[in-house]
């Protein structure tokens, strides 16, 4: 079986499942492949060797009752991982090991995965181009030059490029939907809770959430049956009744009522993404569902609030690095020099921007004025979620306002490097799921992508709606495999 | 409403981050940019809104007190930039 890379991850279970395929021979083709695609710059810590022994060591005892039966899949390095280094993309955490895994993963691994390498992400998940890492910006597998999204631009990267058949990210205000859209790739946030925390490299607790990335949205549905389940090591995981995603999977959505707000027809979109929402609502009014339109008053208020809640957040996780306990420490003449030299050099600088904006909204006398503020129009927000729903199963709307840019167009302005986020933001402040699934090209052959918002703990709705849309679309990905020599 | 370089220095003390003169003029200049963009959440009026804290609309839940990982010292420790035997070690702090 020559291409081995090309297949999805439902195929490769089943050709393994089957005895078609050998773990060894999947995880070598995967192996390969990452070898020769070094200039992606995808990969952080790659652990190809221990990938193929644990491979062989599947295939001689084979387990093939499990879900993930061998199969590889390499990890954005925001997931701790037990004897692996991992960095969150940060020189702060260049040798950090950790003495414990996410749960997460380990959920990945009891269904039989095997761990590739961890995957280049921006500077602790702050970013949306990949370009704030500290090993160095990632490459579009669509375009030379062109950014992948972010944060979990080598995640949305490596799948795009067929380097691992499926894989995870994380998303606190659109880290796995953006990049997912910028690569023609599916991906998945879950509802707040529905991933446990536990081991993930923290940004903005009460936003964080991690979630699959995928070829297709079957794959998709697959990794978030494995994922999903309720941890008590995190505090705000949920004990709810948790669907069997890939098994529930239909493409049945007749009658489901899809929203159209029309707060998200930004000035200023191009007519790009206009006319991709429009053929999107026609898609789905092609799968059975009815269209309404609907009203989210706040929505131009969502990113204001984020960039309060997530740096105030962030302000406080990242206190922790302070040069003593692991990772790295700069010299200094007495602690607080040694604190204050060791995160100037640690940080990178969009880091340290967030960091200053989080101390100084909570710094006493501004408190009220604007972190208080905030979680009171998050208050409005969330409302008008609520509401909304009041009348429809789900809503509809573009993933981001343009698609992927080029590698440094916008790294001198963070407010323009911000506004990516515009559509999925509003999402996290919500705790609501949302799924972006690839849906056409713009003129420059570029993938754009729509999002599907649900209902918390909605997960099965908006896959089978983005299922039945994506057989519509029928969207193929145009990569040429420029980067193997 | 301007972010002067007295305050940029205030806040890198409070973040422990250290910042020199060219450092603190860019972090102005961008943090003015960011925060003329915040201010767009004055145009609403939210004296009688709940502030929202978390979107899980959970009670965090009750677990016995008992230890549950292995005894990780060593390898903890080495995570560290600098140990001596069982300890951490940092620069002096008492005279």
């Amino acid at each position: 079986m020559s291409d081995i890379t090309k297949q999805s991850l439902s195929e490769l279970v089943e050709n393994i499942k089957s005895k078609k395929l050998s773990s060894s021979e999947v995880t070598k083709a995967f192996v390969e492949r990452s070898e020769k695609s070094k200039e992606l710059n995808v990969y952080i810590t790659e652990d190809y060797a221990n990938a193929l022994d644990k491979a062989k060591r599947f295939d001689e005892k084979p387990n093939l009752d499990l879900k993930l039966p061998g199969i590889p899949m390499a990890v954005k390095d925001l997931f701790c991982t037990r004897d692996l280094r991992t960095t969150a993309g940060s020189k702060i955490l260049n040798n950090f090991v950790p003495t414990y895994e996410s749960t997460v993963t380990q959920n990945i691994w009891n269904e039989g995965a095997i761990l590739m390498g961890k995957l280049n992400c921006d500077e602790f998940a702050m970013g949306s181009s990949n370009e704030t890492s500290f090993f160095g910006n990632v490459q579009n597998p669509i375009d030379k030059n062109l950014v992948p999204g972010g944060s979990s631009g080598g995640s949305s990267s490596a799948v795009a490029a067929q380097l691992t058949p499926i894989t995870i990210g994380t998303d606190t205000g659109g880290s796995i939907r953006q990049p997912a859209s910028f690569t023609g790739t599916v991906g998945l946030k879950p509802t707040y809770g529905s991933c446990s925390r536990y081991g993930i490299v923290a940004f903005a607790s009460s936003l964080d959430q991690a979630g699959p990335m995928a070829q297709n949205v079957k794959d998709c549905a697959l990794l978030q049956d494995v994922i999903s389940t309720y941890d008590e090591k995190d505090s705000t995981s949920i004990d709810f009744k948790r669907n069997e995603y890939g098994k529930e999977l239909t493409k049945d959505i007749k009658g489901k009522k899809i929203g159209i707000p029309k707060e998200y027809r930004v000035d200023g979109m191009p007519k790009e993404i206009e006319d991709l929402w429009k053929k999107g609502i026609e898609y789905a009014k092609d799968c059975g569902a009815e269209i309404i339109d609907i009203s989210l008053p706040h929505t131009n208020y969502a990113l204001p609030t984020y960039y309060i809640v997530a740096p105030a957040e962030a302000s406080s996780n990242l206190a922790r690095y302070d040069g003593v306990k692991y990772g790295f420490r700069a010299e200094g003449e007495n602690l607080i020099d040694m604190y204050e030299k060791t995160r100037s050099e640690g940080f990178g600088a969009e880091v340290q921007r967030r960091i200053m904006i989080g101390t100084y909204v909570l710094s006493s006398g501004y408190y009220d004025a604007y972190y208080l503020k905030a979680q009171k129009v998050r208050k409005l927000i969330k409302n008008d979620f609520d509401d909304a729903y009041k009348k429809v199963d789900a809503i509809l709307t573009p993933s981001t306002p343009s698609s992927a840019f080029k590698i440094g167009e916008k790294t001198n302005d963070p407010v323009s490097m911000y506004l990516n986020d515009i559509f999925t933001v509003p999402v996290n402040l919500a705790g609501l799921p949302g799924i972006s699934i690839p849906a056409g090209h713009d003129a420059k052959g570029y993938p754009l992508g729509l999002q599907i918002i649900g209902k918390a703990f909605d997960e099965q709705n908006i896959l089978n709606i983005a299922y039945a849309m994506e057989e519509k679309i029928n969207f193929q990905n145009n990569i040429t495999d420029w980067w193997i020599k | 409403m301007s972010i002067d370089l007295k305050t940029i220095k205030h806040i890198s003390k409070l973040s422990r981050i250290s910042v020199d003169e060219k450092k603190a003029e860019k972090l102005a200049g961008d943090l003015n940019s960011i925060f003329d963009f915040i201010e767009k959440l004055n145009e609403l009026k939210t004296d009688n809104v709940e502030p929202l804290t978390s979107v899980a609309e959970t009670t965090l839940k009750l677990r016995s007190d008992e230890v549950k990982s292995k005894n990780l010292r060593d390898q903890v420790i080495k995570n560290s930039p600098k140990e001596n035997e069982d300890y951490f070690v940092v620069p002096k702090v008492i005279e």
